[in-house]
């Protein structure tokens, strides 16, 4: 019971850390979100093929994969795993096959909403 | 008289110092318990995925990628998670729930430029690059991991 609890406490406070993280970036350095998600996502690259975020992302679940970090680290993992497998083939088709789902699912759901909603008046 | 004024200084100083740091501090709190709600929901459909679903650990992330991007792209369609957006800052911008409200959001706008060069096109306004430098970097560490493995 108490490991279960435990498990989604580590994704609650990880992922909310690094959210908070990026939160300070934007205020103390007016960076607009396009460059933090960019950021983000080759900082977790880099952490992923250092060898950094994956034990992170064993230990804090969601917490460590759910921020765009954890898709930079899932870029970098597929890549390595492919090159592993395949020579310097895998080094182009790691990244996106390990990705594919997000993307894939961001493309389509993106158009599909943005298709069928009108966006809303600017509240200001 | 004269101590009033002294006392009036001494509040303003006061204010001044405290105000920047707890609006801060309220930010940061905002961030971090939005952005933690998004990653326990994560977890959840994670657990999900694992357990009662018999999934690999892969096929689970990859579903939680898939229904977290269905729910930010709905939520951003109906006008919800902009308002979490202002109120979360970097809570709601850093999870890949961002990165698909980012698509939903430049999509919508630019819908009256037509399907193909609106919708089609803006759609990878903010996502473009960030597919860019993310792709970009698997390729180079992969690059370097195939050169450090030859040598």
């Amino acid at each position: 019971m108490w490991s279960f609890f435990w498990t989604f406490l580590k994704a609650f406070v990880v992922g909310g850390l690094l959210c908070a993280i990026g939160e300070l970036l934007i205020l103390k350095t007016r960076l607009t979100s396009a460059r933090i998600l960019v950021g983000y996502v080759t900082a977790g690259a880099i952490l992923g093929a250092v060898g950094v975020w994956q034990p992170l992302a064993d230990w804090a679940g969601a917490g460590a994969t759910v921020p765009l970090l954890g898709f930079g680290n899932t870029l970098a993992q597929g890549a390595l795993r492919a090159v592993k497998n395949r020579g310097i083939l895998g080094a182009f088709t790691g990244g996106v096959e390990a990705t594919a789902a997000g993307i894939t699912a961001a493309i389509f759901f993106g158009y599909l909403m943005a298709i069928l909603f009108k966006p809303k008046m600017k509240a200001e | 008289m004269n101590q009033q004024a002294k006392k009036n200084q001494w509040y303003l100083e006061l204010v001044q110092k405290l105000t920047p740091k707890s609006e801060l501090g309220k930010c940061l709190l905002r961030s971090f318990w939005v952005g933690g709600v998004i990653c326990f929901l994560g977890q959840c459909l994670l657990m999900t995925g694992t357990g009662p679903m018999i999934l690999s650990r892969e096929d689970a992330a990859a579903f939680t990628s898939i229904v977290l991007v269905f729910l930010a792209s709905l939520l951003t369609g109906v006008g919800v998670y902009d308002r979490i957006g202002k109120y979360a800052g970097g809570g709601s911008i850093v999870p890949i729930t961002g990165f698909a409200n980012s698509i939903v959001s430049c999509a919508m706008e630019y819908r009256r430029e037509g399907l193909v060069m609106g919708v089609g096109a803006r759609l990878f306004q903010i996502a473009g690059p960030v597919l860019v430098y993310g792709i970009g970097s698997s390729v180079v560490i992969g690059l370097i991991a195939w050169v450090v493995e030859v040598l």
